[in-house]
């Protein structure tokens, strides 16, 4: 049943308890204590909206940076890792395979904003060796939502 | 001037469907829960290969029967999910569509006055296309106590010296019933026993609910006397492209494959294209659209079951087939005031054979936020109509 309440709720966070269970053909009690389990096992991290801040008044800067560090003796990656989320403009960092360690992905109400942040508080971490900061332009499609544009049912309205 | 048409022709009753596509195209603003086709696009890898195929130029016929490379590959799709063995070269041909197929093996198989029993309801044109073979259709009407499965006792009713064609369309549309093997099993005996042939109309055979769909062209002596039909449509979200199939013993395909070589030429080759790849690496698209209609099943039925509704559980297809007869009215008047008055559009039974008077054909091809918002409506009118009528 897990996989199957997550593969529903991954796409639509807000669909309420009767209708999940409809679709499982589960009882609401059944479920709601799954998800309860989920969230305690940290399986469940959180329930976030997808905005397309493009669409909005509101300005934002993106920015993809590629950070190259050294990890350090008896800290592993891990630790660097940490000193990085912590900062509340880090949205996401991965640990990467290939020609730099970590991405890192910031928000920030400007580019000087972003810039800032990468010269004055990442840059000169004792372990990160070098960033490259790439901007986001524009978003097609995250988390598996196409952003721009939405398809209308173009089937003809009866049908043998 | 005289009469330029056919006798035949004019005689043959428009679908029913048709009549009620006209009244809703006319109402603005309608919901409509009366589709027959998937909500799904056709998955992306899919539609690249029929665009890669037009870049590479691929825009000549390919040959009457079909691109041999989507021959090979409905043989192995045939052999991995149903167990059944074909030649490609003599016993596969690929059609317009899975209509295309019935219409040509009811042409190829069909002596005037030969009777073809179809059991209803189900899809519109068996009827159509029997009576344009000078075939005599001869109905075998379901029964929702039968869970619209065809018994042996109810075929066996209907058998006369001149039967010689049964049609076999499950999973069924408009009920959703499927056959399992122990009911193909009784109507294959009874085949081999009368000699009669089986037009097998599997085009939803990827979508079942309750366990694996089984053919009866698998059944030992069945392969020889089955006209097995399927296609690309239903499974993978291609009903535009025109494309199916149809697997019978070279006797028969043979002189299929005459009356699609005047008539039709070849299917699509885009589409061709585009089907290779479906077949190869589309059963991931497959399962994951089955999982979603099953969990749309699910709902719904809960849903009309809550409402009021008489619902049988259907086990295939897209469809559910709530009874409406605690209502009082008849299936066209029950849609036609729904529409009406909440504007939604559903199917009435009857459109699928007078035996769906007092159903409708309510289908899951639409997103859970379409449903609720229809089932919202429904739910408003069966209040008002469930009191009148008790």
């Amino acid at each position: 049943m897990r996989e199957k309440i997550l593969a529903i709720i991954e796409k639509n966070s807000r669909i309420d308890l009767k209708d999940l269970a409809a679709l499982l053909g589960e009882s609401e009690a059944a479920v709601a204590n799954e998800i309860a389990e989920m969230e305690k096992e940290n399986i469940i991290c959180g329930y976030h909206t997808m905005i397309n801040w493009d669409n909005t008044g509101d300005e934002k800067v993106i920015a993809l940076i590629e950070v190259k560090v050294t990890p350090q003796r008896g800290m592993g990656f891990d630790k660097i890792a940490e000193r990085i989320y912590q900062y509340s403009e880090v949205t996401s960092v991965y640990l990467m395979s290939g020609a730099f360690d970590f991405t890192v992905i910031i928000e920030g109400k400007t580019m000087r904003e972003v810039a800032q942040f990468v010269s004055e508080k990442l840059s000169p971490m004792d372990s990160v060796l070098s960033t490259a900061t790439h901007f986001v332009l524009k978003k097609y499609k995250d988390h598996g939502t196409v952003m721009c544009g939405k398809a209308e049912d173009e089937r003809m309205m009866i049908t043998p | 001037m005289r009469n330029p048409l056919s006798d035949k022709i004019v005689s043959i009753q428009p679908s029913g469907i048709r009549k009620f596509f006209d009244i809703v195209s006319e109402m603005k603003d309608a919901i409509s829960l009366g589709v027959g086709e998937p909500d799904f696009d056709t998955p992306w890898h899919i539609r690249d290969e029929g665009i890669y195929s037009l870049e590479k130029g691929r825009t000549f016929y390919t040959s009457n029967a079909g691109l041999k490379e989507l021959k090979i590959e409905i043989c192995n799709y045939l052999k991995r999910r149903f167990d059944v063995e074909y030649d490609y070269n003599k016993e596969v041909m690929v059609t317009v569509g899975g209509s295309e197929a019935i219409d040509i093996a009811l042409r190829a198989m069909l002596n005037p006055g030969d009777e073809v029993l179809i059991p209803q309801p189900s899809y519109v044109s068996y009827t159509p296309c029997t009576v344009l073979a000078d075939g005599v259709p001869v109905t075998i009407q379901l029964e929702e106590k039968d869970k619209f499965r065809l018994t042996k006792e109810k075929l066996l009713e209907k058998i006369t010296p001149k039967t010689k064609v049964l049609i076999l369309p499950f999973p069924n549309n408009p009920t959703g019933s499927i056959m399992e093997p122990e009911d193909l099993a009784e109507i294959a005996k009874i085949c081999i026993e009368k000699d009669l042939f089986v037009i097998s109309d599997e085009i939803y055979s990827e979508l079942t609910y309750k366990g694996q769909h089984c053919t009866i062209a698998a059944f030992p002596g069945m392969k020889e006397r089955t006209v097995l039909i399927n296609g690309f449509s239903k499974s993978y979200a291609m009903t535009g492209w025109r494309l199916g199939y149809a697997c019978a013993p070279e006797l028969i395909l043979k002189q299929m494959l005459k009356i699609h070589q005047f008539a039709i030429m070849c299917a699509p080759t885009t589409s061709q294209y585009a089907a290779v790849e479906a077949l190869k690496n589309g059963d991931k698209d497959v399962a994951e659209m089955r999982s979603a209609y099953d969990q749309r099943r699910r709902y719904l039925v809960k849903a009309l079951r809550e409402m009021g509704f008489d619902c049988y559980e259907p086990q295939g297809a897209f469809y559910v087939f709530p009874s409406i007869k605690k209502f009082g009215m008849t299936s066209d008047e029950f849609a036609l005031k729904l529409l009406e008055e909440e504007k939604v559009a559903v199917v009435p039974g009857t459109a699928f054979g007078d035996c769906g008077e007092g159903y409708l054909r309510i289908s899951y091809a639409y997103s859970l936020n379409d449903l609720k918002r229809a089932l919202e409506r429904m739910e408003r009118f069966v209040k008002r109509h469930l009191n009148d009528a008790q």
